[in-house]
């Protein structure tokens, strides 16, 4: 080889061997760095909404878990959570603390539709990362809209319309009373079974309740004086429990629809009376910790585990832990398929590009997809039945089919 | 019509809830010559050292009484440690000094014992009152411990000297004073009585509602109401108060089109405020006189 | 004759000097205080993060909503525990306007104003009738209605129903070289200004003298002529009026409104800026503001699980310290330097 051609190769070669690194290149946002991913979180740990505090402890405990095995791709996690005692001001004054004080990567699973519609605007703006919202409000699935705001649970409507096919299918002659709490939530999901049942009038009875009634027994009294014989209940855990105990007690046993919200054996069935929750009828996405179906099943194994070790004062009968450890899974998920490039747009490409991810604590059969137009990770379901002891699916998987692919 | 009945029904079970919460709110009022509103989270707290001693292996009725004697000696210690420094000072700081009050034990509750709701005995086991399918058997006893415990206090006031010392030591410090009274222990005793009280109502108010640190926030508010709707003076009048709140809210809620449901509260409220313009002292209280 | 000149003459001689702290007198100490102040609240847009800024904004706010409580309460003696209902109204005004109408954040400020002072007025007609207790429940009740109000299906096509309505926060004007926050911020400060001057020449006038006789005595008020009645409802107006502001502002400040944010918890927070700044104190009422938003959060920094517990213990410590607020403190303290003065000087 004549000696300039081996100059041209050698200097092609060491042009290479110096732009390696510089495709391997780290890019970090504010929040990320070699030892370090600082993720935010606001949840309602005091105020009327306090239960759900227990999702915020369970992601925290999993982030411990995942810094006890090395962190992510090398880098521990800051989880950095307040409260906001469920009150929407509040909520953006926390969020503004994380992104300007604490310096967050991103906002991870925010409760409460109006709470995140708050900050919504302001996270879309400044282009941090809305990951996972906690609630399933049908209207943070738009990445037309806001391209960095993004849900997680299947969202009210589709679980409305589920329920609506579930009807139509086993009970098509029968009269719907409805109890919903009167706000975002319970006016979405009425609004997807309406939407499910199309033009067919089977609703005889639709009756709100306020958070701040003490019990709703004179809306289950008219319920039944209505004459319906299928009960679609859209009620947070605490109402849900009086509800079933009260339908009960005055001897109503229509088909009874339980919202996913509050199917969960620890927090509603157990103090309502697991005698009187049987043959409830919900919508699945996760796995009952209850369900002895499940004991040999890996993922339950390793759930098990991880409460015992890193959240031993959490409730191992009740959904919401189940809830947490699933997000974190997700969002651990995202953060790995990130590599070195801790952008907040990486971030959100990554959180869009998930493909038949499992958590492990999701029933078979169901997965998260994500694309650039389906901002919707889980969208299908399977209905489960109480059989006195867990939620027992049954069933195919079903699809709600809201929007996106 | 039946549909009627059943909602007035409803409505006495759900008003005996307030009535119980009225008699405490009543007799703080007799002591102390205003609210606490702190009361509901001393008998939510009440509730929860209970429900702790069952699960601790306490039968239900040892849990029941130690649980008043703790509370009675709780409200005696709070009034006399918390509220002792402000004494002198004026009545809004007091009042402060209750939300101060109602937001430490409040936390605490949901510190130790955790925000998820909790299932708490009856006494008077499940099941319908005398077989008809008119109220239940928890619902009638709460009644009936509501008018007995309502007895209890008639007579006290009215007919044993105590009573009509703490009456004196709340209408007029100074001349009880002069008369032989000890101010500061009278207060003290109406404090400890008041929380003996709203700890039975907890006790009875759970069993419906379920066990939770917010369980008597908007009862406190229904309780208020009825007590002051009744007449604060009156505690029999509170108790009536209370029951109407219930059979109110539910047919207020039941009969008026569209806005009845949404907002049921508004509107029980609203024909308080109206009844107050009318009686300003309540309808069964004494108008209070004062020298000019 | 009760007095004959001579003894007036050497009454004047007899009076007691200026009462001054190190030779300097009250007054002059009044207007340096005044004007560091000023310097503070001028340099904080500029040395401080927007979220400071942002948050400080939010205390003034609330500090101009408990100096409408405190006309209320603390001037006149009508106790309300439903102050979160005029600052809903104040907001929701604001939003309805720039959202639904479209028409600028600068005229929601004196339309919130005047909406509060008719929704204050009406509600103080009945309310004549209450006293003490029963007033407070009255309050207490409307706290608690407004919320429903706003979400219920009835006015839904204005409020948004539970879903709130979003408001774009305003930029600053005349591409001023602020970012949004400092530009609110002297919005804020200017609205503040002017209420504030209105307040203190309201209170020293014989209109606020009134306001005081009918607190303290409405029986020797009404025996010297003053209109109790009308007096009583006006100064509900007024008081819902200043609290109605502050919740136009706070809306724009938020970028949203939702009946979620305006609950009893509100009125509650209100209630105890009163009394932490003092009752009756014009000045006081910032520190009220100051302790309503920056309180909860210390306690939430000392303690997770128990923040609400560390917040009521704060606040016992508070009323034991200062059990006639903050500007009771001040008082106190001034008296004592004066006392000190003339021990020295004599």
């Amino acid at each position: 080889m004549r000696s300039e051609n081996r100059a041209l190769i050698a200097s092609l070669v060491l042009c290479v061997a110096l732009a390696g690194p510089a495709l391997a290149q780290k890019k970090y946002d504010t929040g990320a760095s070699d030892t370090e991913i600082k993720i935010g979180n606001i949840m309602p740990y005091s105020g009327p909404a306090s239960a759900y505090g227990t999702i915020g402890k369970a992601l925290g405990a999993y982030f411990n878990k995942v810094n006890a095995e090395g962190g992510i791709n090398g880098r521990k996690v800051t989880f950095i959570t307040y409260d906001d005692g469920y009150a929407p001001p509040k909520t953006v004054e926390q969020t503004r603390r994380l992104v300007e004080n604490d310096d967050v990567l991103l906002i991870l699973n925010s409760l409460g539709t109006a709470h995140n519609t708050a900050i919504q605007k302001y996270l879309n703006t400044k282009k941090v990362p809305q990951l996972f919202v906690a609630t399933g409000a049908t209207k943070f699935g738009d990445p037309k809209n806001f391209p960095w705001t993004m849900g997680w649970q299947p969202n009210y409507q589709s679980e409305g319309r589920i329920y609506a096919q579930y009807i139509l299918k086993n009970h098509p002659n029968g009269k719907i009373g409805i109890l919903f709490q009167n706000d975002d939530y319970g006016k979405d999901y009425v609004k997807g079974l309406k939407d499910g049942l199309a033009n067919k009038v089977m609703i005889v009875a639709e009756l709100p309740y306020e958070p701040t009634d003490p019990t709703v027994d004179s809306q289950m009294v008219s319920l039944k004086a209505s004459g319906a014989d299928i009960f679609y209940n859209v009620t947070t855990p605490k109402f849900a429990a009086q509800s079933i105990k009260k339908a009960a007690e005055i001897g109503w046993k229509p088909v009874h629809l339980l919202n996913s919200v509050s199917a969960s054996v620890g927090a509603v069935i157990r103090p309502a009376g697991l005698e009187n929750a049987q043959g409830i009828l919900t919508a699945l996405y996760g796995k009952d910790p209850t369900d002895p179906v499940w004991n040999d099943d890996p993922g339950r194994k390793e759930w098990l585990a991880f409460m015992d070790k890193y959240y031993p004062e959490g409730d191992k009968t009740s959904s919401f832990p189940v809830y947490g450890y699933s997000v974190a899974r997700t969002m651990v998920q995202v953060l790995q398929q990130c590599g070195d490039d801790l952008t907040r747009a990486n971030v959100m490409k990554q959180a869009a590009s998930l493909k038949d991810y499992e958590t492990g604590m999701s029933l078979p059969g169901i997965k998260i997809n994500t694309s650039p137009t389906d901002f919707y990770p889980i969208e299908q379901m399977q209905m489960g039945r109480f059989n006195g002891e867990s939620f027992v699916p049954f069933g195919p998987i079903l699809d709600g089919e809201i929007g996106g692919s | 019509m039946e549909l009627f009945l059943h909602q007035v029904l409803a409505g006495l079970a759900t008003g005996g809830i307030y009535a119980c919460m009225a008699l405490a709110v009543v007799m703080i009022y007799q002591a102390i010559d205003h609210l606490n509103f702190a009361q509901g989270e001393m008998a939510m707290f009440s509730t929860f050292i209970a429900w702790q001693l069952i699960q601790w292996g306490f039968p239900y009725w040892l849990a029941f009484g130690a649980t008043i004697v703790i509370s009675f000696a709780a409200g005696v210690l709070i009034e006399r440690v918390v509220l002792r420094p402000i004494h002198d000072a004026p009545i809004l700081s007091h009042v402060v000094a209750f939300i101060a009050l109602l937001s430490i034990l409040n936390s605490a509750a949901g510190f130790l014992w955790d925000w998820t709701i909790k299932s708490f005995a009856s006494p008077f086991g499940s099941g319908q009152f005398l077989g008809q399918n008119l109220i239940n058997k928890h619902d009638a006893g709460m009644i009936a411990v509501t008018i007995l415990l309502l007895l209890l206090l008639y007579l006290f006031f009215r007919h044993t000297r105590i009573g009509l010392a703490m009456r004196a030591a709340a209408a007029n410090p100074e001349s009880a004073r002069l008369a032989g009274i000890r101010v500061g222990w009278m207060t003290a005793l109406g404090w400890g009585m008041a929380a003996a009280i709203g700890s039975v109502a907890g006790m009875l108010i759970a069993p419906v509602v379920f066990l939770e640190p917010n369980m008597m926030l908007s009862i406190l508010l229904y309780g208020f109401a009825g007590a002051v709707v009744g007449g604060l003076t009156s505690p029999g009048g509170a108790v009536i108060g209370g029951f109407m709140m219930g059979v109110i809210e539910n047919l207020a809620g039941t009969y008026i089109p569209v806005v009845g449901r949404e907002m049921k509260l508004s509107i029980a409220l609203i024909i308080i405020v109206a009844i107050l313009t009318v009686k300003p002292s309540g309808l069964f209280g004494r108008p209070v006189v004062t020298r000019v | 004759m009760l007095v004959t000149p001579t003894e007036l003459r050497s009454a004047e001689a007899r009076q007691p000097p200026a009462p001054t702290i190190g030779g300097v007198a009250m007054p002059v100490w009044r207007l340096i205080m005044l004007a560091a102040g000023l310097v503070v609240v001028v340099a904080i847009p500029f040395a401080l993060k927007n979220f400071f800024i942002f948050q400080i904004t939010l205390a003034i706010i609330y500090a101009i909503a408990i100096l409408g409580l405190n006309l209320l309460t603390g001037f006149n003696g009508q106790f309300s525990l439903g102050h979160s209902a005029f600052y809903a109204i104040g907001a929701y005004t604001a939003a309805i306007m720039m959202e639904n109408l479209g028409i600028g954040y600068v005229w929601t400020i004196p339309v919130a104003a005047i909406v509060c002072f008719v929704f204050g007025f009406l509600f103080g007609l009945p309310a004549l009738r209450l006293e003490g207790i029963y007033l407070a429940l009255a309050t207490f009740a409307l706290a608690i209605a407004i919320p429903q109000v706003l979400k219920s299906s009835v006015l839904e096509h204005w409020t948004g129903g539970v879903q709130g309505i979003v408001i774009i926060k305003p930029d600053a004007p005349f591409g001023l070289p602020l970012s949004s926050d400092q530009w609110l911020y002297l919005f804020t400060v200017a609205v503040a200004i002017v209420m504030y001057v209105c307040a203190t020449n309201l209170v020293k006038s014989r209109t606020g003298r009134a306001l005081i006789a009918i607190r303290d005595h409405p029986v020797a008020a009404s025996a010297m002529g003053i209109n109790v009645s009308l007096y009583k409802s006006l100064t509900f107006g007024v008081s819902a009026l200043y609290t109605g502001v502050a919740g136009a502002l706070g809306a724009i400040a938020i970028g949203f409104v939702a009946p979620d944010s305006f609950t009893f918890v509100l009125a509650v927070a209100l209630f105890v800026g009163l009394v932490v700044g003092g009752v009756a104190s014009i000045p006081g009422t910032l520190v009220g503001g100051l302790f309503v938003l920056f309180v909860p959060n210390i306690a939430e920094s000392v303690s997770k699980g128990l923040a609400g517990a560390v917040y009521g213990v704060i606040l016992l410590l508070v009323i034991y310290l200062m059990p006639t607020g903050a500007a009771g403190l001040v008082r106190w303290m001034t008296a004592q330097f004066i006392r000190l003065g003339r021990a020295r000087r004599s």
